[in-house]
């Protein structure tokens, strides 16, 4: 049961949060072609281990989030405003920590 | 009332002034206040309590605890009937009702328990060899009747009385356990300041010094009582348990609140749901002692040891007068002392044949008779155990041998030694191993926040299980970050060293006696599971302990294999020549024991299973005596009804009233949503499909957006309120998920758009004013306001006011007459709804409710959530034409998939009966009638109805009785009695679409094995050319 920690409200229960799915790829340009489309909609990684995540606090500030969560053990390594997060440049901070 | 010829004249922890009186099967028997269910009927010489899951066999009292196989009861009746419980884990209360179960006509007389004589017929895989096969065709016959012969008890239907709460803690240290190690752990921490809860599953702390009979125990577990009531920072929660480990160190607790009363007191619940989050938790949870396997050992008289000794120490109960003790251990020897003491006659049969010195002596002096170096090799007796046959047994070379003696015997106590109780840190992932020294489960690793303690940790002697209480908890405190407390005085004094040790010599089985009949052995008493089910596995290959575990059921049950799980392994690991360590372990998933559903859901049932939304206008619609109806989580009003109306005659009064002159109707449930800033033109020209960069400041936009994948996601309007500002609604259901997606989209994919999106959905009261003499009412609400053509056109927009209340209009259309819909802040809302309905009644004003809003936008063909489900494309509701050629938008590119354009979707038509007759029902299955099945299987159309075992019947599409096989060509999404056309009519979706105007296809309605003739029509029934959007 993940409790995560709000940027902006602190520590809260998962139950405050909705689930956004993988947050590991910037959504393509409205015109970018098909093939692109379909790489972002429908082929996804699905890691055992770190995994970024969107969660949204909903029943809180509503932001969303960018999380980056352990699959197997639940652990959470992260949680970003999903606005301030370029998966680019937090790849390498998570790593670092 | 019969007396309780077995309970012992003093001792004990019940109350012997507070005199019980209970009902089993029908007779009344006495006890005492500090009683179990199971000491109660032992006390009263009650061995026969139960017939077991599938050989109806006679079953006994075979625990003291929750770890219980054998006496499961239905407790209690009608709403608060319970089965399935444990009588171990019930404590007596006067008038308490309990019943035995899995027996027919009565306990002593089962009809059924002539399966017993034939227990191959019902070996490991039976029903899957017998009743599966190839096909599912024999099991949909026979399960009917195998669940009725086999099983548990009989739930109820009738509904529960009770209350039941969730609650949520907090603490720095969950100690999961009050016996030795738990409550010194316990103190220790709350000594040293850690915030503490203890929890205890029994009705009382002490764990297993309850059950001990010296007074160094008792005196020691007063001073650690006293000594945690001096503690303010640690709670002590008895009769509750820990029943599952989650991430994050969350943990779920069951407090049985009333459990031990008639009835819940006054204001309390039956039963609270916790859920404590801790820093660290200690597990002081215990051992397991399971039994030896050997034939017949399941007869009513056979006993765990320890729950002999609890019996007679703890309840004051003498559970047998001729005991013999089989062991293959020490802890059996205190057992065997205190049923001596107590009165009883004690043999000890000892697998090993060289014990120790100070065993000898005790038991010399005791006036017990020991025989080492062998075995029981089987039980006797019809229903309870009455003699056992003793072999010679050699330890380290188990082979079958004759019968030495018979010894007769009115209770046999068993030790095959402990198994420590490690399932929630298996819940956790982590895996017991074996630890072939011991004899027993331990754990391997013990994950970050947690600590073991006494039994748990493999500790079986009493200091050392208090001594690893007081390590863990300095740990604990330790790992918290606070100093361990110092003192002089140690938290709690040690005991002296126990005489029992853990010598065991590790014995699971007893091969049967040469002679005689064998007797069925059985390792799991609750599932019915024998050592011959487990070999037969093991030959028929099921090498893997957890394939072993579903072909058998080995564990299976409600006890989730508590005594029987080690022997399973031992077992196993013999037929198979491996070690027990590379068996490996099944796993063990929370709930540790059952937990009833009704603590689960909590308060959150009937009208508070979920929030309600009410309109600012709701006590109206209330007052009025409006039919009211859900939509998400709005309640709305339905309809109307005057005195003697039905739902149809209602709204189709209502929605001719709308076609003939006005109507009003409370549409404040629609989703609102405020978009303001720079941007958002930009922002919506993105989400929508069609253009908004042009839409002028006061006009409104019907828009429709797609999801990533190019489904329809919603459909609303947005009205320009000023330059940066719009206005947004969206269907009632859809109002959350839009609001998410926008979010979604402004944060995370465009964060450079200058735009904030707000949901307003509960700040606005809204109302659609609909019909030809729409206009006319509205002028006479809102006044000195131009409400011409010229100055309020179709998709109008304009701000006014009504008195003193300002108003929002919108001309907006969803009946397809000229309409209004007019919003006014929340507060407002009841005023100006009332100021419609005083000046309507000379206008002939009709209030209409959401069946009459439905059945006006069926007959204009709109298309709303039963169409767009989540699954249909912009073509496929007939909006292709709104998509904008000239940019790009969200789903714009998946649109264009190929399987999306496919011809052969299905879409939106609309349906009417092709000869006036059979019913018209959402969600049909359209099928072309040229496809239909030939095959004369319809002949039977009873098939559905009698389960009769024939071939054809068992293909469900086949069965429908209408010919026709598969998913057919479509499906109908929504019908109306059209009040305008006097008809059924219906929109649906069909293969070809508009191409199939004008053919009568079939409507399959299988759940009633209907089939309906019906025609394809275009969707728009009424007014397809929009000429009364401006009458």
């Amino acid at each position: 049961m993940l409790r995560l920690a709000c940027p902006y409200c602190g520590e809260r229960d998962y139950v405050e949060f909705l689930y956004g799915g993988d947050a590991s790829q910037t959504m393509p340009a409205l015109d970018d072609d098909i093939d692109r489309w379909t790489d972002f909609v429908f082929f996804r990684d699905n890691p055992k281990g770190e995994h970024a995540e969107f969660w949204q606090h909903q029943h809180g500030c509503r932001q969303w989030l960018r999380v980056v969560r352990h699959t197997v053990t639940h652990a959470v390594m992260s949680v970003r405003p999903a606005r301030e997060a370029l998966p680019a440049t937090e790849e390498k901070q998570v790593e670092v920590a | 009332m019969t007396g309780q010829a077995r309970r012992l004249a003093a001792g004990g922890r019940i109350d012997r002034s507070r005199p019980v009186s209970f009902r089993f099967d029908g007779r009344t028997y006495s006890g005492f206040d500090g009683d179990t269910l199971a000491s109660a009927l032992l006390a009263n010489g009650v061995a026969l309590v139960g017939r077991s899951f599938k050989y109806h066999r006679p079953r006994g009292i075979y625990s003291a605890g929750i770890e219980e196989p054998n006496a499961l009861v239905t407790l209690r009746g009608e709403g608060r009937h319970e089965p399935n419980i444990p009588a171990t884990r019930v404590e007596l209360f006067d008038g308490l009702e309990a019943q035995s179960q899995n027996r027919w006509p009565s306990l002593r007389h089962d009809v059924m328990s002539v399966v017993g004589h034939f227990p191959k017929a019902f070996a490991a895989g039976f029903y899957y060899k017998t009743f599966m096969g190839p096909t599912r065709r024999a099991w949909m016959f026979y399960e009917h009747f195998i669940r009725k012969a086999a099983g548990m008890g009989d739930p109820t239907s009738a509904p529960d009385p009770d209350r039941y709460e969730k609650a949520h803690a907090f603490c720095d240290l969950l100690v999961v356990g009050a016996g030795p190690a738990g409550l010194a752990a316990a103190i220790a921490a709350g000594r040293s300041g850690l915030r503490v809860i203890l929890v205890e599953d029994d009705a009382e702390p002490g764990g297993s010094l309850l059950g001990r009979r010296d007074g160094a125990v008792a005196d020691w577990l007063k001073r650690a009582l006293a000594e945690l009531d001096t503690l303010a920072s640690v709670r002590v929660m008895t009769r509750t348990c820990v029943f599952g480990a989650y991430d994050g160190m969350t943990f779920g607790l069951l407090e049985r609140v009333g459990d031990h009363l008639a009835v819940p007191a006054p204001f309390q619940p039956r039963q609270r749901y916790w859920r404590v989050r801790a820093e660290r938790a200690i597990l002081a949870t215990g051992m397991i002692e399971r039994p030896i396997v050997f034939g017949n050992n399941d007869l009513p008289g056979v006993m765990l040891a320890a729950a002999a000794r609890s019996y007679v120490n703890r309840f004051a109960v003498l559970p047998g007068r001729r005991v013999v003790v089989f062991t293959n251990n020490d802890s059996a020897y205190g057992a065997a002392e205190d049923l001596r003491a107590a009165g009883a006659a004690v043999s000890i049969v000892d697998v090993r044949a060289v014990i120790s010195e100070a065993l000898r002596a005790r038991t010399a002096e005791a006036g017990i008779e020991v025989l080492s170096g062998c075995a029981v090799g089987r039980a006797n007796g019809r229903r309870t155990v009455t003699s056992v046959d003793i072999v010679p047994f050699d330890a380290r070379r188990p082979e079958a041998a004759r019968t030495r003696k018979r010894v007769s015997c009115d209770l046999l106590a068993v030790s095959g030694g402990w198994t420590p109780t490690l399932h929630l840190l298996a819940q956790r992932g982590c895996k017991p191993v074996y630890d072939s020294h011991r004899a027993m489960l331990v754990a391997a690793d013990v994950p970050e926040g947690f600590h073991l303690a006494g039994g748990a940790a493999g500790e079986t002697a009493l200091r050392s299980c208090i001594e690893s209480g007081l390590a863990a908890a300095r740990a604990a405190v330790q790992a918290c970050g606070q100093a361990p407390h110092v003192s002089a005085r140690p938290p709690v004094e040690p005991l002296a060293a126990d005489a029992e040790e853990a010598a065991i010599a590790p014995v699971w089985t007893i091969p049967a006696p040469l002679d005689g009949r064998a007797g069925k052995m059985f390792v799991d008493l609750q599932h019915d599971v024998g050592a011959d089910d487990i070999a037969l596995a093991h030959r028929e290959g099921y090498a893997s302990v957890e394939h072993l575990k579903r072909y058998t059921t080995l564990g299976m049950a409600t006890d989730q294999g508590k005594t029987s799980s080690l022997n399973a392994l031992a077992i196993l690991a013999g037929l198979s020549g491996r070690a027990i360590g590379e068996v490996g372990t099944t796993t063990f998933r929370p709930p540790f024991r059952p937990i009833a559903v009704g603590a689960l859901a909590g308060q959150e049932t009937g009208l508070h299973f979920r929030p309600i939304r009410r309109s600012p206008m709701h006590d109206w619609h209330d007052q009025q005596g409006a039919a009211l109806t859900t939509t998400g989580l709005w309640l709305r009003p339905w309809y109307f009804p005057e005195p003697g109306e039905t739902r149809r005659d209602a709204y189709a009064r209502e929605s001719a009233a709308v076609r003939r002159s006005v109507g009003l109707t409370d549409v404040s449930s629609l989703g609102k949503i405020d978009v303001q800033g720079p941007d958002a033109a930009e922002f919506l020209n993105r989400v929508y499909v069609n253009g908004f960069l042009k839409l002028p400041v006061g006009k409104a936009r019907y828009g429709v957006m797609l999801r990533p994948d190019g489904i329809v996601l919603d459909d609303g309007t947005v009205s320009r309120i000023s330059d940066h500002h719009y206005f947004m609604t969206t269907t009632t259901a859809g109002a959350g998920k839009v609001m998410a997606h926008l979010e979604f989209l402004l944060q995370t994919a465009w964060p450079d758009l200058r735009v904030h999106v707000t949901s307003v959905t509960s700040q606005w009261a809204g109302m659609a004013v609909s019909g030809p003499k729409s206009r006319d009412l509205l002028a006479r609400v809102v006044e000195g306001t131009d409400l011409s053509e010229a100055a309020l056109p179709f998709m109008g927009v304009m701000h006014g006011h009504a008195g003193d209340v300002p108003v929002r209009i919108l001309r907006v259309s969803f009946s397809g007459e000229r309409a209004y819909e007019v919003y006014t802040p929340a507060g407002y809302g009841m005023a100006l709804w009332q100021m419609f309905c005083d000046r309507g009644a000379a206008l002939d004003l009709t209030v209409y409710g959401v069946e009459a809003l439905g059945a006006l936008r069926i007959e204009k063909g709109h298309v709303a959530g039963p169409e767009l489900d989540g699954r249909t494309t912009l073509a496929d509701v007939g909006l292709a034409r709104m998509a904008s050629g000239g940019k790009p938008f969200l789903g714009g590119a998946l649109a264009k998939r190929e399987g999306l354009g496919d011809a052969s979707r299905p879409q939106l038509v609309g349906l009417e009966l092709a000869n006036g007759a059979g019913t018209l029902r959402a969600g049909a299955i359209l099928c072309d009638p040229a496809a239909r099945y030939r095959k004369a299987f319809a002949k039977d159309s009873a098939v559905l109805s009698d389960h009769a075992p024939d071939p054809s019947a068992v293909d469900f599409t086949a069965a429908n009785g209408s010919g026709h096989l598969g998913h057919g060509i479509g499906f109908v999404s929504s019908v109306t009695w059209s009040p305008e056309l006097q008809r059924n009519i219906a929109l649906g979706f069909v293969s070809g679409g508009s191409s199939r105007i004008g053919e009568e296809i079939d409507a399959v309605f299988p759940l009633r094995s209907e089939l309906t003739k019906v025609r394809v029509t275009p969707p728009h029934f009424v007014d397809p050319e929009g000429v009364r959007l401006h009458a």
